[in-house]
């Protein structure tokens, strides 16, 4: 009963807000959107202390959704260990973002429909960590990309908030489209989509099914979670409202592939070279986003790319076979991106939306607590201990590099230990053109009210905090929790890892993190412009990965397209039923002379008809 | 209640509507328009309790009515209900009080004449959907041609005379075809039937030889192709839709084109289950052309209605693939597609209705910023977009994932190309909600963008909670069909390749004398 409490919950909310909200006060709105989240969060604790989720999971199953021939779906609710996990991160960062979201969107004249799209979206993502099976996961997957698409054109009259929706949309269809295969696959080789009976069956699973199985469904997670190649949605979708890229394009629905993987790990495991697959697009998606937040002067597009890389990060935990730390990682992103970006959404509300990092600067003083949140999410973003991203990427280059020695490839821990680098760098960049240096606008910039500041400071606390759930000095009480769940994947090496070796690897990051920290100090110092020639050129246009997609894809398309409709449609298939049409005519008015209307003529023709039938029957 | 004809009172309920509105005195138009909703809405609820009546186990025909008609040509008045025609009737006992509202306020002259067609060819759609004699089929099925044909003729827009032509000529060219296969069975069935007939029951039984079962088969898929309409035979469509009044294409787009994927369940595979097998790949491809040929040319269309009506040659596409992959859940997913299409194009065109109302144009060009103006429509245009790209939660995607299952099943390839429908539906979908209803306003008489009124209200109001309760809870539609379409799939399996066989066999053995 509680897990349909729990989506429930944020869905009535839709449904008050969207249908009567334009009627309610303010007040009144803002307390059901946040307050539906809040008491869904906990739900969601109470469900997560059920014995029954630490052992077999809690179910709920409603009715037979689908039932055709021998395959039946039913619509049914499921939570183990990562589900609690999820919901908890969802529900828990959610509600902080829609208290944030009061003060946020306060002069915003379509108050309501934003709260019934906030609610809309939590309900969908707690169906997709919630599902209870691959096509009710499916459901949610499509579902808060539906969010998505609505939240980036919130603010539908501007044309490119509008174009940015369609495109995240359309983006995510085409590897949603892959997704789709994917279940397909599944359904007609295990013939369930259950998720247990999917783990039981993928024993047995002919390798090679497995695996077109696993990276089909991996094409849908490169889409959701903006991995290459189909990250290009992302930036763009910085069109809608700040606590919208916290929540949505941030903590929780781009991490829906990493979930997706976890959910589904017996499958990749037993898949071959997927996993291989998925650590090589996470480690260069890393590589690359970092290097592209490097140059970007809009400082939600620098979170945007960070987000993208840190992504990355997680699939490359997810691909080394280091589950629990992709998770663990999942965890704390969640926390300290959603910080900086609404430490971001608090220098848009001062500064009157201004993002261009050039239009900045010298906000540390009049946006202290601001300042010194962003400052906290920065250092936990750039790996510095004792804050919380520290451990997580920690963990997962300490399981890039065992991968490397059990015979993977050493470049993906080269890759993430480059990362890490670039990372550092782009975050004091970032913090020192928002909050250093001399005051850039001559208005007043005010610090946040305070329902935009206790989000923060709770953020702020678990992003300081937070690595306590997989610190080793703590006991790592989350990656403890989680190991059961992924007992025939990571236990052994979590179990078995080599302390002492260690060391030295588990150093390296920090160092490197230091060192970019320093090299983007000395570089940002004085908030110059750094130029770096034709590298920069390179980086400025994202490596010209879309100039490439518009070359190749997008305009070729569009052309075809109207050649289609222009010329084969009109004049070829069309040209030829007229062609038709008048060859009929032509050969009517040709004939026509026949038709004399004198009646010795049809006489003649009659008598010439029955001499003719005659004879054939005569001599035949 | 059990004694009374149920069918042959839900097929002339519209008509006898018809009747009493040819004595109405055409100013009245309340009671016109009145006495056709009262007309139609009877029929729903009749059809309603047909509905909850139907035995969802049973594969044969229900609620059989059987008298002889023509005794001495084997002809005989037989209607009947079961799992793949009750969703159609179903549909068109929807759609006609939506589409009869739509006009109300909307076509405002030879009111009379327009009522009455509309009840017409109610009745004669329900007709050719119930009917199961031949001869009976063809006359509902031409039937319907006549009222159609003066819905576009008389009240259509400016190239009206060109479209209902094309319309007309086109499909009759089929239908004159498929007469010659009707006439052909009827003159075999004697023979080997003991006595000759159009009892469609009693020619299942029939086994044609093939040469002449591949004609016979081609005839009639002719036909049903046209209707469709499957690709390449698709040009008809976008011209009467796009000259047809708001009413008759919605009816058209979510009717009409039905009586040809239905014609493929109910005439085509069960007549010819050889050659059925035998063109099947055939029929596939072109309909996989159609999905994404049909999605590619709807992205480049200027004209509003014109690319809803190529968007309909892409879903329809995908219907006819559900339906010649031959497995339980494609078809299955064939029959609710057909029903989801009826729901969600119909209420594309009543959006375009009501837009069109309002701006007299049909160019995207003409059209921005709609949202601003009508908060009321924009979420519901929304919605019904959604359930024709097939977003999980509506209707769209039940149909269309139990046919891409089906598809995987019988060839992963032809699946994979399908789904490219599922981008393509995304991309002119969205691309026609910006243009229309996002951006700034760029309408250009923002005075008269009033909202939807009430009655334009309840035009959606049944389309979107049928969506989300097909889309959520399709069960009860689903079982329905289970049973028939179970028995279908085994039959044309069964005969075509026993046909196959022992056609084989006897090859063998003239080759051998």
């Amino acid at each position: 009963m509680v897990l349909e409490v729990i989506v429930a919950l944020p869905l009535a909310g839709w449904l008050i807000n969207g249908l009567a909200g334009g009627r309610l006060p303010r007040g009144v709105v803002g307390a059901i959107g946040c307050g539906t989240v809040g008491a869904a969060c906990a739900a969601s604790v109470m469900a997560a202390g059920d014995p029954a989720v630490a052992g077999g999971g809690l179910t709920a199953t409603l009715f037979t959704w689908l039932s055709a021939g021998e395959f039946t779906v039913s619509a049914g609710l499921f939570m183990d260990r990562l589900s609690a996990l999820m919901a908890l991160v969802v529900t828990g960062v959610g509600f902080l973002i829609h208290v944030y979201s009061i003060g946020y969107m306060a002069d915003d004249p379509a108050y309501a429909r934003y709260f019934a799209y906030l609610n809309l979206f939590v309900a969908s993502m707690l169906l997709l960590v919630l599902g209870g099976n691959l096509l009710v996961l499916f459901v949610g997957w499509e579902l808060v990309g539906l969010c998505s698409y609505l939240l980036i054109g919130f603010w539908f009259d501007r044309e490119r908030a509008a174009s940015s929706g369609r495109k995240a949309f359309i983006v995510n269809r085409i590897g949603d489209a892959g997704f789709l295969l994917g279940i397909l696959l599944l359904a007609t080789t295990a013939g369930n989509l259950q998720f247990d009976r999917l783990a039981a069956a993928s024993g047995g699973m002919a390798p090679g099914l497995l695996t077109a199985a696993t990276l089909l469904l991996f094409a849908g997670a490169t889409g959701k979670s903006a991995q290459l190649p189909l990250y290009v949605w992302l930036p763009d979708a910085m069109e809608g409202p700040t606590p919208v890229s916290a929540l949505i394009h941030a903590a929780t629905m781009v991490t829906a592939g990493v979930y997706m993987i976890a959910r589904l790990h017996p499958l990749f495991l037993h898949a071959g070279y997927t996993l291989s697959v998925v650590a090589a697009v996470g480690a260069v998606t890393a590589f690359f986003a970092a290097t592209v937040a490097l140059v970007e002067w809009d400082l939600k597009r620098v979170l945007a790319y960070s987000t993208i890389s840190q992504l990355g990060y997680m699939f490359l935990a997810m691909g080394v076979v280091m589950m629990p730390a992709g998770m663990f990682h999942l965890t704390t992103h969640a926390f300290f991106k959603a910080l900086l970006f609404l430490a971001a959404g608090s220098v848009m509300h001062a500064m009157r939306g201004v993002v261009d990092m050039r239009r900045l600067g010298g906000l540390a003083g009049p946006m202290r607590w601001t300042a010194a949140g962003f400052a906290v999410g920065g250092l936990a973003l750039a790996g510095v201990p004792p804050f919380a991203g520290f451990f997580s990427k920690d963990l997962i280059l300490e399981g890039a590099f065992e991968w490397a020695q059990r015979g993977g490839a050493m470049l993906v821990w080269i890759a993430g230990l480059a990362t890490a680098f670039v990372t550092a760098v782009y975050v004091t960049r970032a913090m020192m053109l928002t909050f250093a240096g001399p005051a850039a606008d001559p208005g007043h910039p005010h610090e946040a009210p305070a329902v935009m500041g206790l989000p923060m400071a709770v953020l702020a606390a678990l992003s300081f905090g937070g690595g306590l759930l997989g610190a080793r000095v703590a006991g790592e009480p989350l990656l403890r929790y989680l190991e059961p769940f992924f007992v025939d994947s990571a236990i052994g090496v979590l179990k078995d890892r080599p302390m002492p070796a260690a060391g030295v690897i588990t150093a390296l990051p920090v160092a490197v993190s230091l060192a970019g920290i320093l090299a983007g100090f000395a570089l940002y110092r004085d908030r110059r412009e750094v130029t770096l020639g034709a590298l920069g050129r390179f980086l400025s246009h994202q490596w010209y990965i879309e100039t490439l997609y518009d070359a190749v894809i997008v305009t070729p398309a569009k052309r075809l397209a109207h050649l289609l409709a222009d010329v084969v449609e009109t004049r070829g298939i069309d040209g030829a039923v007229n062609g038709v049409g008048a060859l009929v005519g032509r050969a009517g008015l040709a004939v026509r002379g026949l038709q004399t209307g004198f009646v010795r003529n049809y006489a003649a023709a009659i008598l010439a008809g029955t001499i003719l039938m005659l004879g054939y029957w005569l001599f035949r | 209640m059990m004694g009374l004809p149920m069918m042959t009172i839900l097929i002339f309920l519209p008509l006898a509507a018809a009747i009493v509105v040819a004595a109405i005195d055409r100013k009245k138009t309340g009671a016109l328009y009145g006495v056709g909703l009262a007309g139609s809405l009877a029929a729903l609820a009749l059809a309603a309790v047909v509905f909850v009546r139907f035995d969802p186990d049973q594969a044969a025909l229900q609620f059989v009515e059987r008298m002889a008609w023509i005794p001495s040509a084997g002809v005989s008045y037989h209607i009947g209900v079961d799992g793949i025609s009750l969703p159609l009737v179903m549909l068109t006992a929807v759609i006609m009080p939506l589409a009869l509202l739509s006009a109300w306020g909307s076509i405002a002259e030879r009111i009379k004449e327009f009522v009455f067609s509309m009840l017409v060819l109610e009745t004669a759609l329900l007709g050719t959907f119930l009917a199961a004699d031949l001869v009976l089929f063809y006359v509902f099925w031409e039937a319907v041609l006549i009222p159609m044909y003066f819905i576009i003729g008389l009240w259509g827009g400016p190239r009206r005379s060109y479209a209902a032509v094309k319309f007309i000529l086109y499909t009759m060219t089929g239908s004159a075809l498929m007469l010659v296969a009707i006439i052909t069975l009827y003159l075999h069935s004697g023979p080997s039937l003991g006595a000759r007939t159009f009892d469609l029951a009693q020619l299942r039984q029939l086994r044609v030889a093939m040469p002449l079962q591949a004609w016979l088969f081609g005839a009639f898929a002719l036909a049903f192709a046209i209707k469709v309409p499957v690709w390449p035979l698709h040009t008809w469509l976008p011209d009467a839709h796009v000259e047809a009044p708001t009413a008759g294409s919605v009816v058209l787009a979510a009717v009409l084109l039905k009586m040809g994927t239905y014609g493929f369940l109910r005439f085509l595979l069960p007549l010819f289950p050889q050659a059925t097998l035998q063109f099947a790949p055939l029929l596939s491809a072109l309909a996989i052309l159609g999905i994404i040929y049909g999605g590619i040319v709807s992205w480049a269309q200027p004209d509003v209605k014109r690319l809803v009506a190529m968007s309909s040659v892409s879903h329809l596409g995908l219907v006819t693939l559900g339906v010649f992959v031959m497995t339980v859940p494609a078809m299955q997913g064939s029959l609710l597609q057909m029903v989801n299409h009826g729901i969600s194009t119909g209420g594309l065109f009543l959006i375009v209705g009501v837009l069109y109302d309002r701006t007299h144009s049909r160019l995207l060009g003409d059209y921005g910023g709609v949202a601003a103006l009508m908060p009321r429509l924009a979420p519901l245009a929304l919605i019904v977009v959604l359930s024709s790209l097939a977003l999980p939660g509506t209707n769209g995607f039940v149909g269309e994932f139990l046919i891409l299952l089906g598809t995987f099943r019988a060839n992963p390839v032809y699946a994979a190309l399908a789904t490219s429908g599922v981008i393509l539906s995304a991309v002119y979908l969205l691309w026609m909600y910006q243009r229309v209803m996002q951006g700034p306003v760029a309408v250009k008489e923002r005075a008269r963008m009033t909202d939807l009124t009430r009655r334009e209200q309840w035009l959606f109001i049944p389309l979107i909670a049928l969506i989300f309760w097909i889309g959520v809870y399709p069960s009860p539609l689903l079982r329905r069909s289970e049973a028939s379409v179970r028995a279908l799939v085994q039959d044309v399996r069964e005969r075509g390749n026993a046909a196959h066989l022992a056609s084989h066999e006897s090859r063998v053995t003239s080759h051998d004398r």
